[in-house]
């Protein structure tokens, strides 16, 4: 991570013309960047009787809940649906990501290549050409319809993805420690449990985040395995509640701020392994 | 898609397949038949998934496109001719704006954000003040559902307030109307209209050009869904292109300064070149992002108006569960892959055979 780690270094004024035109310039992006963040937590601010189309960009008259009391009361129980789907997906595919990368990156065989290349298709392929077979399979073991079937379905195709960043991690390792393990007599198991493992953490932090940002933000799984709005994750809700006339626009915000939060604070307090995951190979949608 | 030392963005292009090499020299490596036999037992459970959950499914998907199934009452036997439902599906003027979407989106989105990701990168490497603060600004968006994003943007792009209010307001529509111009009040995700469109132009080299059932050119309602996803991703690009930029060596900038090298062609005969591998990543990365998109047209604007900003991945939803027409909702999500295909499996094995 030598990249990010870099920008800890000196910080300069600008001297030049042109470095205070870069400077004015970065401003206006942050500005830009900050807008619908400006906008989703101002409205969510708001009552609904305040919030008027004429007066978006003002500040909210007075402080109150505004719309999140509403919002909350309507997301809860999916929120609990997407802790319960996101927690167990993003533990079972770190664990099969480590294993599958250790392989791939320490115990080469024949093909291994070959095989490694039809894994890592599988995370660019667009869902949708999966859906219909999906979805009977799901009927047929009988858990459309149910987290736990969203929960498989999202370790499967987290598959490709965790498994490559823990190759990549484990290719970085030197190979002299699996040689000296397998002097000492430790064969593929054992050399994983006991020298491997341990040294790990970092890649188990880098994909847990990682893979929680992916499924908690998930929507095409979520709308189309769980037709029951019930148990729907909280992405799907918040579409939900969007899409119905019957709700003002301060509780939609602010029940976008909320769905929000979750990654937001990931990225907020743990934002360096966030940046480590991205590089490794970032897939949204 | 390196990263996790980050020796470099650089070497993601052909670090997809690992330099790894088997730790163990042949004659060894017999001691322990178990070792040769194991390491291929233990990845059977997750190819067999892989195998089962992508290809055999892809497969079955492929079958469903060519079959009779058009409504609940499954039936699988083979359409005659066997591309009938493509046939049918590329007759409809909706899977023909469909298309024009989402190259149009693709193009506009990944320019943006490839070209302001670099430009933003570029400005940061002057380390000036701010640096970080500015970095973690930028990349904010990405963590967050393309969900929120639809959202908040569709909020910003209401015609009756959000961007519009600003144009009053900042004093562009006053000056307009002074110049003698028409304010600007566009009816943005509401407008079905489409801007530069090449019809005329293209019917006069292919006279049946001018038969084409949409117009070709830029929907005015996909500008906002483009702003909205170059919001979310454009960070993405800074940050391949900041790690990439990290691994260019000092001294060789040095050395072109020493050369007499201008700051400015420090830039364009040293680094650019160097940034090539990082540009091909991302914009394969965020190319496939883009040909697939879904959730943020969904949240944002639907199918819009006139089929202004329908995309594939909404017309596979809209034929598979709304309209239960499964054929024709396999054969566009099939297109979609082919689509993917043609960007990813050309990477995929440019990396295999560098290997």
């Amino acid at each position: 991570m030598m990249g990010f780690s870099l920008f800890n270094f000196r910080q300069s004024l600008p001297r030049t013309i042109w470095d205070w035109l870069i400077l004015i310039f970065l401003l206006f992006c942050t500005i830009f960047f900050l807008m619908p963040i400006y906008v989703m937590v101002v409205t969510g601010l708001k009552q609904s009787q305040n919030v008027s189309l004429s007066t978006m960009w003002n500040l909210p008259v007075q402080l109150t809940g505004g719309g999140f009391m509403e919002a909350w009361r309507r997301l809860y129980p999916n929120l609990g649906n997407s802790l319960q789907l996101t927690i167990p997906a993003t533990i079972f595919s770190s664990i099969l990501g480590a294993v599958n990368g250790y392989i791939f990156a320490k115990w080469k065989f024949r093909g291994a290549n070959t095989l490694f290349a039809l894994l890592v298709f599988g995370m660019f392929i667009p869902y949708q050409s999966i859906l219909i077979p999906l979805i009977q399979f799901l009927e047929q073991i009988k858990l459309y319809g149910t987290v736990p079937g969203l929960v498989l379905v999202h370790v499967i195709y987290g598959l490709p993805i965790c498994s490559l960043i823990f190759r990549n991690f484990f290719a970085n390792i030197p190979d002299e420690l699996v040689e000296a393990a397998r002097i000492d007599g430790a064969g593929v198991v054992r050399t994983f449990w006991l020298v491997m493992l341990p040294l790990a953490l970092p890649a188990f932090v880098v994909v847990g985040i990682f893979q929680f940002t992916n499924v908690w933000n998930d929507f095409l799984f979520g709308v189309t395995i769980l037709p029951n709005p019930s148990s729907q994750p909280v992405t799907v809700a918040l579409n939900n509640l969007s899409g119905s006339y019957s709700v003002d626009w301060n509780v939609v915000m602010a029940g976008a701020v909320i769905v929000a939060l979750p990654t937001a604070l990931i990225y907020i307090l743990l934002g360096r392994f966030f940046v480590r995951g991205l590089l490794a190979g970032s897939v949204k949608g | 898609m390196d990263h996790f030392t980050c020796l470099s963005a650089m070497a993601i292009a052909n670090r997809l397949v690992s330099r790894a090499r088997p730790v163990a020299a042949q004659s060894s490596r017999k001691k322990f038949s178990g070792e040769r036999i194991l390491p291929p037992l233990i990845l059977v459970p997750s190819m067999a998934a892989i195998l089962t959950f992508v290809y055999i499914f892809i497969l079955i998907t492929v079958w469903v496109s060519l079959s009779h199934w058009g409504t609940l009452r499954i039936d699988l036997r083979l359409r005659d001719p066997w591309y009938a439902t493509y046939a049918q599906m590329f007759a409809m003027p909706r899977w023909h704006a469909n298309l024009r979407n989402v190259f149009v989106f693709t193009a506009l989105f990944n320019s943006i954000s490839i070209g302001v990701g670099l430009l933003l990168a570029l400005f940061l490497d002057r380390r000036l003040i701010g640096f970080t603060i500015f970095r973690n600004i930028f990349l904010f968006p990405y963590a967050l559902s393309f969900i929120v994003t639809g959202i908040a943007w569709r909020w910003i792009f209401n015609p009756e307030t959000g961007i519009n209010l600003l144009f009053d307001g900042l004093g562009i529509n006053h000056w307009l109307v002074s110049i003698g111009a028409a304010p600007l009040r566009p009816g943005w995700t509401t407008d079905p209209s489409v801007l530069f469109s090449i019809n005329n132009a293209l019917g006069i080299l292919f006279p049946a050009a001018r038969n084409l059932s949409i117009q070709l050119g830029i929907p005015i309602a996909l500008i906002p869904v483009v702003v909205a996803a170059a919001w979310q991703l454009t960070g993405f690009a800074m940050s391949m292109y900041i790690a990439g930029l990290a691994t260019v060596p000092n001294d060789l900038r040095e050395a072109a300064r020493i050369d007499g090298a201008t700051e400015f062609q420090v830039y364009t005969k040293v680094v650019m070149p160097l940034l090539r591998p990082v540009t091909v990543s991302t914009a394969i990365i965020l190319g496939h992002v883009s040909l697939k998109i879904f959730d943020l047209i969904f949240a944002m604007t639907g199918v819009g108006p006139g089929f202004a900003t329908d995309v594939p991945g909404i017309f596979v939803f809209d034929m598979t569960f709304k309209a239960t027409r499964y054929n024709l909702g396999a054969a566009a999500s099939i297109v979609m892959l082919l689509l993917n295909a043609c960007v990813i499996v050309p990477y995929l094995w440019r990396n295999l055979r560098r290997n």
